[in-house]
Formats: structure tokens, sequence, C-alpha cells
């Protein structure tokens, strides 16, 4: 567990995705919600990313576009994604290049093992498929890799389990069967969607773990989607802080933690109590609420709950990031002056 | 955004009490599994085992631990929504564990809970008012409608909730809203004893902090209030907590102060378990000790013999698979369940 | 920011107020069909209430020596053979067939809705008494129940209703059981436990209003079926009894001269048809209005 590259780390900076401007948007019946609303991000390869934010800020959403997996109603309304030298989004959702980057370049691992495998199939059964179609194997070569892989993410008895379905499986399980499907293919990239929430604590440190090793062991990137910051502080190389659809900060892991600068990320850190710290500290809540994402006022979102704001946040519209101090680093707000101290 | 942290007193101030509140001994709560035609009991689920325990009055005990460890089940046999299978559950000098339902009635308006699912705990066809009064109601604690809407009225403000809303219905408010409507409920018969099961962890990180802040205050306002704060997040248990009761397949396998816990963590299942929780700080992450734990919790139908944790623990001798630990106290107010400590 | 979290903020309310009810409406009403329903419905209570001002003639008036007219304009329907006024009748056919859809969906669903509250929130043996007394009921086939008991009780309006009474209970004892035995595990009964609160009073105000929406598609779509039975037993003449006007008696003395003189067994046959569809219509409409997998995307 030790080879496990850390924060500090020097990475290699070769640039695997950029997504330019994502626009994604639900029509409900109340109105327009723009769940993603002009999002851009890279991620290098081999580089682990992670991208914070509450539930309904869009996190999840912007990495089923990159797939284009969004649901009806669901659509993406503009951007780019350029992988690999292609805009993803110039081809339809159900192409056959769509196809062979969702299973062989791309792969993500979902909250709910449960709902994303296959019920009726053999765990064994989905492992080949993939292997078969994208890598050319032949049906023997595909169970023995196959009985390879669920060895890999410690499945004990590996070879007799290829024929069991998935509810044979304990949640943990199934977990790891997604993480092993998840690299079968050796993919470029691993999209993990809080891979570990319905999990408990050392379940959950077992699976980040494994999980972190198989994506170095084919050497593939990984954007860690999460609400708990504590798993990107020990995990992540770069993190995006979302919310209402937007990005509100960006940065390294460090400049993000030890000197954040949107009131939202600042507002983050100090409402989580925290393992480390003397018992007591009194927590400091972001008061309020996540904003409704239906026909939002082109001010900043974070306005109505934001301690530091002033008369320019009330009256001009919801500023671009802005670099600040630190590689990369952006923020997205007017009063970075007040809280740069 | 420059605010100075305020910390709370320890308990020694705040309820400067020594008298016992709850007093559990041994308690156990084995849930039968019925098969086939004639229901006929073909084994039980362990969910408790042999759980002894002392909360003080104005206490605030924290009770962690992974999901199947029985920590819910524990606070549901205290608010006698399960008749324990055996021990012995004293409330106040009172044994309370097989007392009928009516005659445990009266008693409950001293013993509340606070549910973890804040949708799914408040009716959807009641207003939140009548929600808040229910026991009120149910206890007889009022004479007329107007004593009834100004006990209510007051409980909507020590909440933090607009008295206006009181005709609306939970449907209309956010999460951490109901969670407060849960918590003015529980508040209504004025309990010595609130269980907290899993009180935030429905809710946005955002939110939390609102809700644990709370739940601080009421402690702070009401003297001799105790929680039992039942949740699987170490971090806040330990924020929260005068002690903690790390829980392990229906046992408890440490118990001590939150600053030993982290400090001096003693049971091998508590260290894995405090490697676990990530700390939003990568350079503290990047020197902590990573404990990885192998293998899954044991099923609680058959639980291993000896130390239920023996199979997964580095430091087991074969001893461990015969013997059951019993908790030791070593002092300085840490008791530890291990044959290897001590 | 302290101050504000020591002395906790008023909050204010985030979402706007959501008007249910015309949430309701608007998905009730998408429907064409059940708008034609609600409106068939309407029409027929009013008939049934204004049946004396409607009806050109008395119904029982016998007239022999004009008996089976063809329509004209003074009997629309035609006469039956005993010389009565076909549409006289038909319009006090409403009549019965609103006492019988009604009445017997009053009395078997208020019977049924607390067996089935009592089964599902008690359990144990009352569950288990109920329930296969319930099972041994719907061993029958809803109308042959029906005839069995009418044929014991005898006929008449009063007969009907009971005998229908009791064998469309177990339909709504089964839904309001399994509806109770789903509320029942909601945290919010549980939570009324932990307060102290009795189970009558947990039954009567927070599992009822909780399983009512599914009876209440129910009780709609059995209006129906129970016009239809009613019709069914009056049609053998086991219901309700001559000279009562009922349109299954209407249609089964018309079968006669179906040949010659078809409406005499059409136009009671017709209104039976016409009434029982528009309560399908309208329960389906219910259906999808109530379903709260559906709430939010209609």
């Amino acid at each position: 567990m030790n080879a496990l590259p850390t924060a500090c780390e020097v990475r290699p900076a070769v640039e695997l995705l950029r997504v330019d401007n994502l626009q994604t948007e639900f029509r409900v019946e109340e109105g327009v919600v723009r769940a993603v609303n002009g999002v851009s991000y890279t991620v290098d390869e081999r580089e682990i990313v992670g991208i914070v934010g509450e539930s309904g800020c869009g996190k999840s959403v912007s990495q089923l576009s990159v797939m284009q997996l969004v649901r009806n109603p669901g659509r993406i309304v503009g951007g780019e994604v350029w992988f690999e030298g292609h805009n993803l989004l110039k081809y339809r959702a159900s192409s056959p290049q769509m196809r062979e980057i969702r299973g062989a370049k791309i792969s993500m691992i979902f909250q709910e093992p449960m709902t994303s495998l296959n019920p009726v199939l053999t765990i064994g059964r989905q492992l080949t498929e993939s292997l078969e179609l994208h890598l050319g194997m032949t049906k023997k070569e595909a169970r023995a890799r196959a009985a390879e892989l669920l060895d890999s993410v410690g499945i004990p008895s590996a070879q007799s389990r290829l024929d069991d379905y998935p509810h044979q499986f304990s949640g943990g399980m199934r977990q790891r069967v997604m993480i092993a499907i998840g690299v079968a293919c050796r993919p470029k990239m691993v999209i993990a969607d809080e891979p570990t929430t319905a999990l408990d604590c050392t379940t959950q440190a077992q699976l980040l773990e494994l999980m972190l090793s198989s994506i170095e062991g084919c050497q593939g990137a990984l954007v860690l989607v999460t609400h708990n910051l504590g798993v990107v502080a020990r995990y992540a190389h770069r993190i995006y802080i979302m919310y209402a659809g937007r990005i509100v900060e960006q940065g390294l892991c460090r400049d993000i933690f030890y000197r954040p600068r949107h009131p939202y990320t600042i507002g983050l850190l100090k409402s989580v109590p925290r393992l480390d710290e003397e018992r007591g500290r009194r927590l400091v809540p972001i008061d309020g609420t996540p904003p409704n994402l239906i026909d939002l006022p082109p001010t900043c979102a974070f306005l109505p709950r934001c301690a530091v704001a002033g008369e320019r946040c009330r009256l001009e519209p919801w500023p671009e990031l802005e670099p600040i101090d630190g590689e990369g680093h952006m923020a997205r707000c007017y009063m970075m002056e007040a809280t740069g101290e | 955004m420059t605010t100075v942290p305020e910390t709370t007193p320890p308990v020694s101030e705040r309820a400067a009490s020594t008298d016992v509140l709850l007093d559990i001994d041994c308690l156990k709560m084995h849930f039968p599994i019925r098969r086939g035609l004639l229901r006929r009991k073909v084994g039980e689920v362990k969910a408790v085992d042999g759980v002894t325990l002392k909360i003080r009055r104005g206490e605030t005990l924290g009770l962690v631990g992974e999901s199947g460890c029985g920590k819910t089940t524990v606070g549901r046999c205290i608010s006698r929504l399960y008749t324990p299978t055996g021990g012995r559950i004293c409330f106040d000098g009172v044994d309370i564990t097989s007392m009928s339902e009516k005659e445990f009635r009266p008693l409950r308006r001293n013993i509340s809970v606070i549910f973890q699912d804040p949708y799914a705990s408040l009716d959807p066809r009641q207003s939140a008012g009548s929600i808040v009064g229910e026991p009120l109601k149910v206890h007889k604690l009022v004479e007329n409608k107007r004593d009834y809407n100004d006990w209510v009225e007051r409980l909507f403000v020590k909440v933090g909730l607009d008295p206006n809303l009181m005709s609306r219905f939970p449907h209309e408010f956010s999460g951490g809203q109901r969670q407060r409507i849960g918590i003015a409920r529980a508040l209504a018969g004025e309990p010595k004893l609130i269980i907290c099961d899993e009180p935030v962890s429905a809710l946005d990180v955002s939110i939390q902090a609102q809700i644990i802040n709370l739940l601080m205050d009421l402690r702070e306002g009401a003297s001799g209030l105790g929680y039992i704060f039942i949740a699987h997040d170490l971090s806040v248990v330990k924020h929260f907590s005068d002690r903690i009761a790390v829980m392990y397949l229906g046992r408890i396998v440490e118990i001590t102060t939150p600053g030993e816990l982290y400090d001096n963590p003693l049971h091998p299942y508590t260290r894995a378990l405090l490697s676990a929780v990530c700390v939003p700080d990568p350079d503290l992450e990047a020197t902590r000790e990573r404990i990885v734990l192998e293998g899954e919790v044991p099923s609680p139908v058959n639980p291993p013999s000896g130390c239920t944790f023996h199979a997964r623990c580095v430091n087991a001798i074969p001893e461990c698979s015969k013997t059951v630990p019993v908790l030791k106290d070593l002092g300085n107010d840490h008791e530890v369940a291990c044959l290897r400590v001590g | 920011m302290n101050d504000v979290s020591t002395t906790p903020a008023v909050e204010t309310i985030a979402a706007p107020r959501v008007n249910e009810w015309k949430r309701f409406l608007r998905v009730f009403f998408q429907r064409k069909l059940v708008i034609v329903g609600v409106a068939v419905i309407l029409i027929w209570v009013l008939t049934a209430i204004f049946a004396p001002l409607i009806a050109p003639y008395d119904p029982n008036l016998q007239n022999l020596k004009e008996n089976l007219q063809p329509p004209s304009s003074e009997h629309w329907v035609g006469t039956d053979n005993m010389g009565r006024d076909v549409f006289s009748r038909l319009v006090y056919g409403t009549r019965t067939a609103l006492y019988v859809g009604f009445g017997t969906v009053i009395v078997s669903a208020i019977i049924g809705m607390i067996l089935g509250l009592l089964a599902g929130y008690l359990g144990g043996v009352v569950n288990a008494i109920i329930m296969r007394i319930m099972d041994a009921l719907m061993g029958f086939p809803m109308l042959i129940l029906a005839l069995l008991l009418a044929a014991v009780l005898g006929g008449g309006l009063q007969n009907v209703i009971i005998a229908l009474s009791i064998a469309t209970i177990p339909g709504y004892t089964r839904l309001m059981c399994a509806e109770t035995l789903s509320v029942r595990e909601n945290e919010y009964i549980m939570a009324q436990r932990a307060i102290g609160s009795k189970s009558f009073r947990t039954m009567v105000r927070h599992v009822l209003p909780n399983a009512f929406q599914p009876l209440l598609v129910l009780i709609t779509t059995m209006i129906g079926n129970v016009i239809l039975a009613e019709a069914g037993l009056s049609f053998i003449g086991i219901g309700i009894q001559p000279p009562g006007a009922a349109w299954g008696s209407m249609a089964s003395a018309g079968i006669r001269d179906l040949g010659t003189l078809p409406w005499l067994c059409f136009a009671p046959s017709l209104a039976i048809a016409v009434v029982v569809f528009a309560f399908n219509m309208v329960g389906d409409g219910l259906r999808d209005a109530l379903d709260p997998k559906l709430r939010g995307t209609l």
C-alpha cells in the first residue's frame, strides 16, 4: 500500500481529458434545472482528481455527461469533452465510438453496486463480455483473465465464483466485483461516483485502497466524485469544489485544504468535525440550505449563505474563475481579498 | 470568516453529577429467525450479545460501530422499542427491562428518540405543528389549546424554526429543517435522555454542523439532559461525546473518553476504525497509519467463538478463539475487552 | 457567524409552498376519458336525484293497450310488455344503481378497512383469524358468493346491498391489511411508539390516513363492479324484485324480444356499460394522480 502516490509526489502532466464549458440541464415541470452550468476541468494521465460537492451540486451529472449517460429529462446542451484528440460530444450517445470509449477507455464505478450489476448474468459473464468485445480475447482467455481479476480484488476462490450471480455476493464483495469490471480493460480513466458512500468505514478503507492499487496497476487516471473531504485529502492530487452546477474553486490538494479562498470551501472545511482536533470546538456551520437549481438568479448562488458577501456580489453576475496563488489554484469570488487572510 | 473556536466545557462542569441515570447490565437482544410453514425457529441473530454500560446523568455517550454491530438495537432496547431477550436495563433506578408497554408508557417522556431519516420519521399527513405537539397530547401535558400552542411555539423557536411554519407539512421542509422538527418532537416531553440514532448521517455536509451545534446547545441549555449518540462516523461521535463506546458484533470492545480513544486506542478494531477515517488534512493523511482489515464482518447469526474479532485481528493468539474477553478497567476512564491488553 | 449559531437562527422556508391539490387535479384531468367519466357520473347522479322531474311517465304505470311500442316521440325508447315507458324506467333505474353502488361500497369499505387495519396493525392471531376468513370468502367468485347470499337472504334492495357488501369486503380487507403492513414499517410509526402513543391512536391518526389513498382507487372501481353485479343478480331474478325499476331486470325482461325489439334489452345494457366504464375511467385517473412514484414527473 505504501507504493501509492501521495498528493505531494511529482506527476507527469500529460493531459488526458479536457472538459470545456459543459452544460447539462433537466427540463422539469417547474422549469429548467441547470444541473451542470458551464463546468470546465482537466484530468492528466495517471492523475487522481477529486470532485467535491454536496448532493445536487451537479458533480455526478457532470460525470454522466462526460460518458453521455444522462437520462431523460436531462440533456447536454453545450460544451466540449476532449479525450485523446476527439470531442466526445460530437458522437451520439449510442454510437459505436461512444460504446468503445465507455467500455474500454473510460469506465465508471457507481455508488450502488446492486443496481449496476445485471442480476440475471453471472459475474463471470459480466466480466468476460467486455474483455471479449473490446480486447478481442477468446472465451477461454477471457475467462482466465476474469478469474485473475477477481483474485486481484481479493475475492477468495475466484475461479469458482465466476459462475455465481450478483445476489450471492455481499455488498462489499459486489463493490469489489465492480472494481474488477471497472479495470478489466485497463482503461485510461476510471470515474468513481461516490464509490464507497454506502459502505462502512473499514470496508470503505479496504475498497478505496483496493481501487487505487487496481487503477495504479493499469496506469489509469481516477476521477473521484465524493462529498467526503477526508477521502480527497487522503488520495487526490487535484480538487474541484462544485456548488450549484459550477466549479467554485479548484487547485492542488494542499492549496484547497491549507489556502482555501472561496467562502464555500472555507465553510465546508470549518463545518466538518475532524478526528484529530481537540474535542468540543464549536463547528461553524454554513447557514441556510443549498439553493434550488430552478431559475437561479445570475448572481453568485452561494450569496444567500455567504458570510463575507459584499455589495458587488449582490449587483454583479457570478464572476469567472480567477487565478490566485498556487499552481492552477482558481476561485470564483469577488471577495477574495477578504478570504485571503 | 475569522472565528475564535469556542470550546464546550467538559461534562464535569456542565452537569456536575456522578449519579448513574442508565445502568445496563449484560444486555442481550437475540432476534429469532423463523422459517417454513410453521414459522419454526431455526436460529438467532445475536444483534446485541452482552452489553454492559453505565451512563451518568447529563452525560453524552457515543456509540460507534459499523452496520450490523448492534448499536441501533442497543438504542431501541433502551427506548423499549424492542424488549430485550436478556440482561437488565435500569433507568433512573427503575428496572425497565421487562415492563409491559402500559407500565412503561408514562416513562416514555423521559427517554426520547431522534431518528436517522428525516424523511421517513415524520408522518407525511400531519402538519409540522401537530408532529411536534403529539407528545404533549399523548402524555396530556397541557390543559387547553392555548397552552398547547404556546408550548409548541416555544419548541419551534428552541430548535430554530419559524413558528409561522407550524401549519406546513413535512414535504415542504428541507432535510435539515425536518430534522429540527424531529428534534423538537424529541424535546417536547422534557426528557432526561435522548437517543440520537445517526441524527446527521442523512444530511448534507454543510447542514450536519447546524444540527450538531443545535444538539450541543440544547445539552447546555437543559441541565441534566443526556444523549446516547449512535453513529458510524467516528469524527462526529468524537466531537460530540463525553465518552465513546466502540461496538463490534453485538459487544462493546472499548469504552473511553474521546481524547484517550484518539491518542491511545488499545483494541485492534478501534485502531482499524480510527485509521479508516480520513481527516481533511493532506499532510496529516500522508503520515497517518493505515490499517486495512482483512475480510468482512462475520454474520451475527453465527459469530466466531471467543473474541468475535479474532479472525481479522493481527494480534490474535490461539487463546483468543476460546475465551470471550470482558471489559477490563485500565483506569483513566478506559475500559477495553481484549486478552492481549493489560 | 457564531452569534447566529448560538441563538438558533429562525429559518425561513426554502421551497415554495407545494400545492398538492392543484397537482392532483392537473394530473387527474389530463386524460380526456377521465373528464368523460366524471361527466357521466355527474349526469347519472343528477338524473337519480331529479328522476321524477326527468321521467315523462310513472315508471310503474302499466298501459297494456300500448305495450311493446317502438321508440316514438311519446315513448323515446318505446314501451315494454306491460306497456310501461322504458325511458322512465331507465331514469328510475339510475336510483336503484345509485343506492346499490354507493350503499354497498360504504358498508363494505368501512367494515373491510376496519378489519384490514386491525389485521395489519395488530398482526399475530388477529391477523390470522381475519385473513383466513377473508381467504375463505375470496375462494368464491364475487358474483357467485353474492348470488348464494342473495338466494339465502331473498331479493329486495336491502338484501342485495347486504349480499354484495359481504361479497366485496375481502378486497378492502386485503388491500388495507397490505397497506397497513407497509405503512407500519415506516419510522414515523416507530416514532409514535417511542413517544408513548397508544396503539389505537397510532392506528387511527397515523396508519389510516397514510394507507387510505390506494383504497380510494379500489372504492371507485368497486362502485362500477357492484353496479354490474347488481345488474347480474337482477338479470337472473334474485336481485331487485319487480316492479322495481332495475337495469338488470329490464335487460332480462327485454331479452325475450331481442330479435324484434332489440332496444328493450340494449338500452338498459348500454346504461350499465356506460356507468361501469365511467367508474373504471375515474378509478384509473385517480390511480395515476395519487401514485407517489409518478409524483413530480407528470
